[in-house]
């Protein structure tokens, strides 16, 4: 493979984390900007009707919402370098509102934008190597996957290769930009799945086999919206030269089959379902032999040249426990509560993943403000090699800080109110833009997200509670998640006014299940004094140590009736 | 087919073909178009020397395989623009059954999707009424110099251009 010694990472590629772009790519980036951009002079000279517009800006991530346009820029498998966070920071302060939200499928949205201006943007992403391709569209959409990728302990494999292999596979692919419907995929590494792949069209776990090589275990046919439905394992094990092959045959079969006579029954897993899951799984091993093995095969040397495209951080030789971080967590209590629910295990000795909480109490879940943008890019250089993590919580992560970093690292995140110590607890709630954005929501769902926060802000008593994952989604499309949520809430039309469904149980992890109704819908203003309840319930009936999914697991869906008659 | 058609360089190609109903008479002559149905069902040694067939989206185009060698042209439609099924019945033409005459876009698509039809196998498009022919050329020449160069040239992401025949056509 001579190709690959010739195209070597581009010079002063310092920055980890993040695939390397080269000349070619940001040609190619560039030719799509032109294009765009004289569509967009097309349009707003009338030449183009809206209806013709549409599809244009739609493979743009341009999307025409209840007050303005909104743009949705990609962000892969939601790694961001502090160079490309400091453009969105510059993004949201000259041609937003002065901020971003961050969303579940690891992206980030700006929601007061100019049609006029969107060229000018795609062209300022794009000098950082970002753009907003298929990020809507009945196409492959954005790749997910674990915000501790390449950091987590637990891991088996690094699946960022494999990500990056699928990004660049999917992208501009002839074949597939005109599926039934959208199309997700996410992959972990990590046996605790952390990126939802059973809640995805395709959810990829990375793994390896008695040998030790890495492969894949293909899951299909999951997803929330009208119809929740749990994926079902449809390969135990692919070898890493197969990936390619595999998923063309998913999606051949897919794009041949899926249903397009009904909006709402053409995902990929009603055509599972209707199919049968052995029966679905013998149609792409079908198509799967009938491709030919050398043609799409994905050799070790080109899986090798894209993985020499993302920068390794030079990590240092420290021993396991910092003396510097025992010391702070006995002598500060506040940092000591900050750690115990912001830090994750990190694989190399020494240093450990941070979340930094986004949603602050009473604020907007997912939403950044330049300015916090700019300071967590700074912090990102300063203490973790200029890398940042955009977790599908729609919190912020810095991948690999030095213990010994932590305490100094707490203290700046301090004043801008992005040290909420509340990661993974009651208030650290999913929320999608609901009816205050969103053109297609029945209900609010930001309000009913800060009434929450606030009722539950007494950051004891979060902590006493423990981990708890509350999603809001103010439809039925199921953006925030709610039927994985441990607690969900859906906002729906109640003879038109808003009302909100509360469904128990869900979880999006290995484990994922979907939540049950509790009762009846209720307006607003009854939710917090509802989930109160619940919560109360769990308080009182759990054993030590219980977390509150694993009590209703146990105790079942009556136990907590009695909440809903109020 | 009395719309006009375009070849895969747009440039506006004489089409003698004629679609025939599964109910109509066979003609006496000329280049004919007949759905799977009526191709299958018709006895081999009686059908017509230039023959096509159009496919609609649901359709197999492995049903045709036993017959392919006679075809000319295969027609794949598009009844709106929305529905890809044709890009997938054009690869597996191509790729499973190693189909080499003419496969022909019919219906409702648009000059943004000339490139991706082209790498899928499409070699002509019967063009809709109204459409220019000049748009669908003006696709082609942004991408001119592109597809001139050497693989590792291309503005393709390195999985393409280390990869070359992954999903490119």
């Amino acid at each position: 493979m001579d190709g690959i010694t010739s195209l070597r990472p581009p010079a002063g590629g310092a920055e980890t984390g993040i695939y390397h772009y080269d000349t070619l790519d940001r040609a190619f980036l560039a030719e799509r900007i032109a294009v765009f951009r004289e569509q967009v002079a097309r349009r707003l000279s009338g030449a183009l009707s809206e209806e013709e517009f549409k599809p244009l800006r739609l493979m743009n991530g341009l999307y025409l919402q209840l007050h303005a346009y909104m743009l949705r820029v990609a962000i892969p498998y939601g790694i961001l370098s502090a160079t490309q966070l400091r453009r969105l920071a510059h993004v949201a302060r000259v041609y937003d509102r002065d901020y971003g939200h961050f969303t579940t499928r690891q992206n980030i949205q700006f929601n007061w934008i100019k049609l006029e201006q969107v060229p000018d943007i795609l062209a300022a992403l794009a000098e950082v190597d970002i753009h907003a391709i298929q990020t809507s569209g009945n196409c492959i959409r954005n790749v997910t996957t674990d915000q501790f990728a390449g950091a987590a302990a637990d891991e088996l494999v690094d699946p960022r290769v494999y990500a990056e292999i699928l990004r660049q596979w999917s992208t501009d692919h002839p074949e597939f930009a005109f599926l039934p419907r959208k199309f997700k995929i996410a992959l972990t590494g990590s046996p605790q799945d952390r990126a939802a792949i059973k809640l995805h069209d395709i959810g990829v776990l990375t793994t390896r086999n008695a040998q030790g090589e890495p492969g894949f275990t293909i899951y299909v046919g999951g997803g929330l919206g009208r119809t929740p439905v749990i994926g079902v394992k449809i390969r135990d094990w692919l070898p890493v030269q197969d990936l390619l092959r595999y998923m063309e045959a998913i999606l051949r079969v897919y794009n041949a089959m899926g249903r397009r006579d009904n909006l709402y029954k053409a995902r990929i897993k009603i055509l599972v379902r209707e199919t049968g899951a052995a029966k679905f799984a013998e149609l792409v091993e079908q198509e799967f032999a009938a491709l030919s093995g050398d043609r799409f095969a994905l050799p070790p040397e080109v899986v090798a040249a894209i993985g020499a495209r993302f920068g390794a951080p030079r990590f240092a030789e420290l021993p396991a426990q910092s003396e510097a971080f025992a010391r702070a967590l006995a002598e500060d209590a506040a940092f000591a509560r900050w750690a115990r629910t912001s830090l994750h295990p990190h694989r190399v000795p020494g240093y450990a993943s941070v979340t930094i909480s986004l949603k602050p109490i009473g604020g907007i879940p997912g939403d950044a403000t330049s300015a916090q943008m700019d300071l967590v890019a700074d912090l990102a250089d300063r203490y973790s090699f200029g890398e940042i993590r955009v977790a599908h919580e729609q919190n912020l992560v810095l991948a690999h800080v030095r213990q010994d970093d932590l305490h100094a690292l707490w203290q700046a995140l301090h004043a801008p109110g992005i040290a909420t110590p509340n990661v993974g607890l009651v208030t650290d709630i999913i929320a999608c833009p609901g009816l205050d954005y969103c053109d297609l929501a029945n209900a609010r769902s930001i309000p009913i997200a800060q009434a929450i926060s606030a009722r539950f802000a007494d950051l004891a008593r979060q902590h006493e509670i423990g981990e708890l994952h509350l999603n809001i989604s103010g439809c039925i499309n199921a953006c925030a998640h709610h039927h994985v949520g441990h607690i969900g809430i859906l906002g729906v039309d109640k003879h038109g006014s808003e009302a909100y469904q509360i469904t128990l149980g869900g979880a999006a992890d290995e484990h994922a299940s979907l939540g049950q109704l509790l009762g009846a819908a209720v307006p607003a203003e009854a939710v917090p004094d509802l989930i109160e309840r619940v919560i109360g319930i769990y308080l009182a009936q759990r054993v030590p140590g219980e977390r509150f999914i694993d009590c209703y697991r146990r105790l079942g869906m009556a136990a907590f009736k009695e909440a809903a008659r109020g | 087919m009395a719309e006009k058609v375009i070849d895969a360089t747009a440039e506006v190609i004489a089409s003698d073909w004629t679609l025939v109903p599964d109910e109509a008479p066979w003609p006496d002559s000329g280049a004919v178009i007949v759905t799977p149905a009526r191709l299958l069902a018709t006895p081999p040694a009686t059908l017509p020397q230039r023959l096509g067939v159009v496919l609609a989206p649901a359709d197999q185009p492995d049903a045709l395989a036993p017959l392919l060698h006679r075809l000319a042209l295969v027609a794949v439609s598009f009844p709106r623009f929305r529905d890809g099924r044709g890009f997938t019945q054009a690869r597996r033409l191509r790729e499973f059954h190693g189909f080499a005459g003419d496969i022909r876009a019919v219906g409702h698509v648009l000059p943004d999707q000339f490139l991706a039809l082209l790498r899928c196998g499409v070699t002509s498009v019967a063009l809709a009424e109204g459409q220019q022919e000049a748009v669908w050329r003006a696709v082609l020449a942004l991408r001119a110099g592109h597809d001139s160069a050497a693989p590792d040239q291309r503005r393709l992401p390195l999985l393409r251009r280390l990869a070359a025949p992954i999903a490119v056509a």
